[in-house]
């Protein structure tokens, strides 16, 4: 086994027939510090080989196309990138916030003793030592840390970078079986299921009106509801309110509920947890109204009020219903 | 069916909470403790997964700041046994360091199904499920949302984002990452645990030197930066609902239908 | 001379058979009403047992009477003489239920007094002395006849009155529709038809009563002194009027005596069979009854949490389930059936009573409940607390008593329903808001899920220290509660009660992180070692600060410290800041601004009602010279806000119209400018009902402090102006 190159790796996945806004968030993040270090920035893709050209930041992309047909499987994810790991012996990896990044990276931690870090928001390099920052605390707190000079991985918050324009670049792609791996797992690839199709399209609405823990309880949802039914447009919630019951799951925004990027995020007693910005960031513009000065979302909002809903959705309701 | 929960306890995030003088941590001093709220998610399953197909629950943690209420609270939710582990743990532990006690361990133990949270608020250092996994060298999941189990095998359910699921046929045994029960956690009443404070036993066991690798240095941890990019709407209801509403107005999501 | 002795034979005209028969028929009807009875008493003695020591018990130094004393036995008897709890916001029905009471009983001694004569007196002398013996002669005799026609007469009068209003009746107290409708539907006629045999049959046994001896009187050709017995007189004499002869009487006088008899007969055989039971068990309820037992609710002292089964609950509670009329004023004035919630407190003791009655292998004739298919009452083998009475229902009560308060007999409907709420604590069913809300309380202390550190931010805004009551003396230890502390559009009424007291020169402090929620509506959600937990917490939070009394913000952390903890070994006095106000506000009478404005007052459930202080608040209304307008509900009948009994922390969707609003609409039609509350809840729940019921902009709620500290800023004002002019 050699020591590490001073090449970045990073995990891209394919989602409907192209690369994840996280994944090209990843290889910018990654394309800097592959250029701080001087090493090679190769990407290794969890599906489609097509859109692998459109990888433009990376050097080399490697496909594991197999992933698409055949299904997910955690230890599959791991015994693949392993496999890579070995090969390449990159200096740094990054993975995205999500299932697939919780699966890799602890284990591929444990595996490589690299320096591992979760929640990162923001990299760079230092004397040739990988400094990182993290959001801990769910966004109450950052942390600035050092990741060593060996290998080490990063497990990247999505929204942390801008993403690369999709291109076609030059881009050098070989693709890789998993047919070695498949006979031998304990998680076979899973069965995929699509998410229930319901009446209400929060993804296709221009504008949102959106409710979180802070409403209190769900009798106020009535008050919120009349202001929806008023501007004509769906109601969403973050996952609180939809575990309570108060709102059936495809009105989820967040991290397991869907990506919103209406012209308007319009939310109520929502106090902002990453999971939660992490599926309504992109949204045009965003109002807040949180009795909670201090609630993060006040932080990615344009426009925010702390004043009680209950004053304030009957004078929006007026002035909507003119 | 034997289920091993590893359970730990969280800076409560209801806290304010403030750097300690080294700058590198919370100040633990004052800080409320509670139980890891991803962590009671895979109890919940755990317990329901015990009443589904018998078996045993035991619960298993670090030594930490009131860790003995979410172990009574554990066993007087039905689990069977409740173990403390014990040795040089101070502050901010990081994951690795949890893993490798957690893994020394269960790998003494007989088990099908280590369950942890998915995730705690302060984990720098990754999440507990895949560290288990990778160091008893048994395959694991996370951000898993339902069991089943049949025979030696499990139906495992991953969420996969953007609404997405995946369910996986899995060889026993695993360790998985919880993100949710399949119903919300249950309650217990205060007579319960007070009932099993006085008769129920927690079994410490110390851990000694489990080397555990490589964790990042802390350098600083501090409040974001407080400004926001937000505009204060600041005024009466009245006047704060005008400027919303010509928000909306001026992005062109509401008023078209004035004029009817 | 044949000399006239007053009198009348006692089986005029039966023949001997007729003689045996009657004796056998009314050995047979008192053997079923006894074996009937003996059913009911062994029901109540397979609970657990009547806790007659709270009568004797030594009671602590702040004990008040009837609010944790229970009122003394004289007293019940007093009101049992004069019905008095029946007259109780229903004059009407309670005088002729005075008369009927009486009458009844009136009637009831005189054939007791009739059997005495014949059977005992009669027979003993008979058979041990040389000739039979009767006291039913002479001045005792006409005596008899004209009191006990009296008693005809009043009982005759109250019941027709009763059977009139009953039927005139279209009050939802009395059409017996539920509250909760079982998915299958019920029926409820079997109870009519109950209390229409009730009603009927009494009438007629008592016209039957009265027309024998008339037909007698008739019958017996109208002896002169028979005048004493004015009322059969009287109507014989009518009788006789219209042709019917002394010897047609006398035929007549046969049969219908029979049908009297009989009648009577199966009345008493029917008694504990039936809504008659109320006639024993309702007096025997009000002379158990506990009026503390709300106000102070019993610890769990069962082997388990909350109740399951029959012998779970005291005697006391089995005895009032079968005292129980269906009148139907609890039902009327229960806040959440008025709000379209699952429960009336009426329904709930039926249902309790026929699920009883069935665990104990006993019946009613009719006055039962019917289902297509087991549900609730009905079914078999299904859990006390969540088959028998739906949790929806159960977790429906606000505690506000009122219930209690209005009911006639005396039954206790809050105790039983926390009793119940224990057993789904137990398990675990709750509204998820509620299980977040006790998770906080277990956690943090207090149910907004805030960190206990945050308890005294509201102080933050002040423009002086309070004083911290652990580390210096005081003479108040203010105890805000939850509301006061943690609400942010209650912060700003903190700070004006902390400023007028401080104004007012007044000694307090305050214990910061270290106070708790009082726990008065965790203990009544029914979470009992959560309950503990917080008096352990704050009793030792007390210990470590140096105070004489303690007053209060929020009334129902007052009726817990002032009622419940004294038990745990809390030894200062408490109040509420209404009280401390009042006491400020008299010494400086002369100096303070006349406000004005027509308001109104509302009267906490947990101050006036539970505690009895109904006129603090309102004198201080009236020094703040504003004019007083009572809502028609008020007092001990005030109206619930619906925030009680842990609804506050509860999804309120279900219902059609909130108690807040419902009463908010009341306040309306009083043209009033203000909405006086004394209670943080109320100030929020009562808020939020201006705006929903479409009443912003007219009626201003605002807390009895406000206007305290109005009235006292404008004399303030004034006097500085003076300075300068």
């Amino acid at each position: 086994m050699s020591g590490p190159n001073n090449g970045v790796m990073v995990v891209l996945e394919a989602t409907a027939g192209r690369l994840s806004d996280v994944s090209l968030e990843l290889i910018s993040l990654g394309k800097d510090v592959a250029n701080s270090l001087g090493g090679p920035l190769v990407g290794v893709l969890i599906g489609a080989s097509d859109v692998a050209l459109t990888a433009v930041g990376c050097d080399i992309v490697d496909c594991y196309v197999d992933f698409g047909t055949i299904g997910y499987s955690s230890e599959m994810a791991v015994t693949a990138l392993s496999a890579r790991v070995e090969a390449i012996r990159p200096r740094l990896l990054l993975a995205p916030t999500g299932t697939l990044g919780l699966d890799l990276c602890s284990a591929l931690s444990v595996a490589f003793d690299a320096t591992l870090a979760s929640y990162v928001v923001g990299l760079s390099v230092d004397a040739g030592r990988i400094q990182a920052t993290s959001q801990l605390y769910g966004g109450k707190l950052l942390a600035d840390c050092d990741l060593g000079d060996g290998f080490a991985i990063a497990c990247v918050v999505p929204g942390s970078a801008v993403a690369l324009q999709l291109g076609v670049g030059d881009v050098e792609v070989s693709n890789h079986s998993l047919d070695a791996i498949v006979g031998s797992l304990a998680i076979e690839p899973g069965i995929r299921h699509e998410p229930e199709a319901s009446g209400v399209d929060i993804v296709a609405a221009e504008l949102l009106v959106s409710v979180g823990r802070g409403i209190g309880a769900s009798a106020n949802l009535e008050v919120v509801q009349e202001l929806a039914d008023a501007l004509g447009v769906p109601m969403s919630a973050s996952r609180p309110v939809i575990d309570q019951g108060w709102l059936p799951k495809p009105h989820q925004v967040g991290k397991s509920g869907k990506k919103v990027k209406p012209k308007v995020y319009l939310s109520f007693g929502i106090s902002g947890a990453p999971e939660h910005l992490e599926g309504m960031r992109q949204s045009e513009v965003i109002i807040a109204c949180n009795t909670d000065p201090n609630a993060p979302i006040f932080k990615v909002a344009h426009y925010g009020t702390t004043l009680d809903l209950f004053d304030l959705v009957p004078e929006l309701v007026e002035l909507v219903e003119g | 069916m034997n289920i091993i929960v590893a359970m730990r306890q969280l800076a409560d995030l209801v806290e304010e909470l403030e750097v300690d003088s080294s700058g590198t941590d919370i100040d633990r001093e004052f800080v409320k403790f509670v139980s890891n709220e991803w962590d009671e998610a895979a109890l919940e399953e755990a317990l329901c997964l015990k009443e589904a197909y018998g078996g045993t629950v035991t619960v298993v943690g670090i030594e930490e700041v009131d860790f003995h209420q979410t172990l009574h609270a554990a066993l007087a939710k039905g689990a069977d046994r409740a173990v403390e582990l014990t040795g040089d743990f101070e502050g901010w532990i990081p994951t690795r360091q949890r893993a490798a006690a957690l893994a020394w361990f269960i790998r003494e133990c007989d088990f099908d199904l280590v369950l942890t949270g998915v995730q705690a608020a302060d984990d720098l250092n990754g999440q507990l499920a895949g560290a288990i996994g990778a160091m008893l060298g048994v395959a694991h999941a996370s951000v898993v949302t339902n069991i089943s189990v049949e025979g030696s095998e499990a139906h495992i359910t991953q969420e996969l984002g953007g609404g997405v699921t995946s369910v996986s046929r899995a060889r026993l045994p695993l360790v998985l990452g919880v993100q949710s029960a399949r119903q919300a956690p249950r309650y217990v009443p205060i007579s319960r645990i007070r009932q099993v404070m006085a008769e129920a036993t927690i079994e410490k066991v110390p851990v000694t030197g489990e080397s555990f690798g490589n964790t990042p240095q802390v350098l600083r941890l501090y409040a974001p930066e407080a400004s926001g990019t937000a505009t204060m709407l600041e005024g009466k209801p009245k006047e704060v609902a005008s400027a919303i509403y010509d928000v909306l107005v001026a992005k062109g999501v509401a008023g078209s239908r004035k004029g009817n | 001379m044949l000399t006239v002795i007053e009198t009348r034979q006692i089986f005029a005209g039966e023949t001997r058979l007729e003689r045996v028969v009657f004796y056998l028929a009314s050995f047979v009807a008192i053997l079923i009403f006894f074996v009937g009875l003996a059913f009911r008493v062994r029901k109540y003695f397979a609970g657990r047992p009547l806790d007659l020591s709270r009568f004797r018990r030594k009671h602590l130094d702040r004990d008040l009477l009837g609010i944790t004393r229970p009122v003394p036995v004289s007293r019940s008897i007093h009101e049992i003489a004069s019905n008095g709890t029946v007259s109780k916001r229903n004059r009407g029905v309670g005088l002729a239920h005075l008369a009927l009471f009486w009458g009844f009983l009136g009637l009831l001694a005189a054939t007791t007094i009739l059997s005495l004569d014949y059977d005992v007196v009669g027979n003993l002398t008979r058979i041990f002395g040389h000739h039979e013996l009767s006291f039913f002669t002479g001045h005792f005799y006409l005596a008899y006849n004209a009191i006990f026609d009296l008693a005809g007469l009043a009982a005759l009068v109250g019941l027709v009155g009763l059977i009139v209003r009953r039927a005139r009746s279209t009050s939802i107290a009395l059409d017996y529709k539920r509250a909760q409708i079982p998915e299958d539907g019920y029926s409820r006629a079997r109870m009519a038809a109950g209390d229409l045999l009730f009603a009927y049959g009494l009438l007629a046994i008592l016209v039957t009563g009265i027309l024998i001896q008339a037909l007698r009187i008739d019958a017996s050709r109208f002896p002169p002194y028979e005048r004493w017995t004015w009322m059969g007189y009287a109507i014989a004499s009518a009788m006789h009027g219209i042709g019917i002869s002394s010897t047609s009487a006398a035929a007549i006088h046969l049969w219908i005596w029979w049908i009297h008899i009989a009648m009577a007969l199966a009345f008493v055989a029917y008694i504990p069979w039936s809504k008659a039971i109320h006639i024993m068990t309702a007096p025997a309820n009000l002379l158990v009854r506990d009026s503390s037992a709300t106000r102070r609710l019993p610890a769990n002292n069962l082997d388990h949490p909350g109740y399951r089964s029959l012998d779970d609950f005291t005697s006391k509670e089995l005895l009032s389930l079968d005292a129980c009329t269906k009148c139907g004023r609890c039902h009327s004035v229960c806040p959440a059936r008025t709000g379209g919630a699952p429960l009336s407190p009426r329904d709930l003791i039926l249902d309790l009573r026929q699920w009883a009655d069935r665990s104990a292998g006993l019946s009613m004739v009719l006055d039962w409940e019917q289902r297509p298919t087991a549900s609730g009452p009905l079914v078999a083998g299904g859990r006390l607390a969540g088959d028998v009475i739906l949790p929806a229902t159960l977790w429906s009560c606000t505690t506000c008593m009122a219930c209690v308060e209005i009911c006639p007999v005396g039954i206790e409907h809050v105790p039983t329903i926390v009793s119940l709420r224990r057993s789904l604590v137990d398990e675990g069913t709750m509204d998820p808001t509620l299980q977040s809300a006790l998770e906080n309380l277990a956690t943090q202390g207090n149910s907004f899920g805030k960190s206990a550190r945050m308890r005294a931010r509201w102080a933050k805004g002040l423009d002086f220290d309070l004083v911290d009551a652990r580390k210096q003396h005081v003479e108040y230890l203010w105890f805000l509660g939850d509301f006061a502390s943690f609400d942010e559009r209650l912060g700003e009424i903190s700070r004006i009660l902390a400023t007028v007291l401080r104004d007012a020169g007044v000694s307090f402090g305050i214990l910061f992180e270290d106070e708790r929620n009082a726990g008065n509506d965790v203990r009544r959600v029914g979470e009992e070692g959560l309950f503990e937990m917080l008096v352990e917490q704050n009793l030792a939070a007390f210990a470590g600060a140096d105070f004489d009394k303690i007053f209060t913000t929020d009334p129902h952390s007052f009726n817990t410290l002032r009622n419940e903890y004294p038990v745990y070994g809390l030894d200062k006095p408490v109040l509420h800041y209404s009280e401390v106000l009042l006491e400020i506000m008299e010494t400086n009478e002369g100096a303070l601004a006349n406000l004005g404005g027509r308001v109104t007052y509302h009267d906490p459930c947990y101050l006036g009602r539970y505690n009895r202080i109904f006129e603090q608040p309102r004198r201080l209304v009236e020094l703040a010279g504003c004019e007083l307008v009572e809502m028609p509900r008020n007092r001990t009948n005030s109206f619930c806000c619906g925030a009680g009994g842990g609804r506050i922390w509860m999804d309120d969707s279900v219902l059609t119209e909130r108690p807040s609003e419902n009463r908010m609409r009341e306040a309306a039609e009083l043209g009033v400018e203000q909405f006086v509350v004394a209670c943080p809840k109320d100030y929020v729940m009562f808020s939020d009902a201006v705006k929903t019921t479409g009443n912003e902009g007219r009626i201003k709620v605002v807390d009895i402090v406000e206007l305290v500290a109005e009235a006292t800023r404008l004399v303030g004002a004034g006097s500085a102006g003076g300075e300068q002019g």
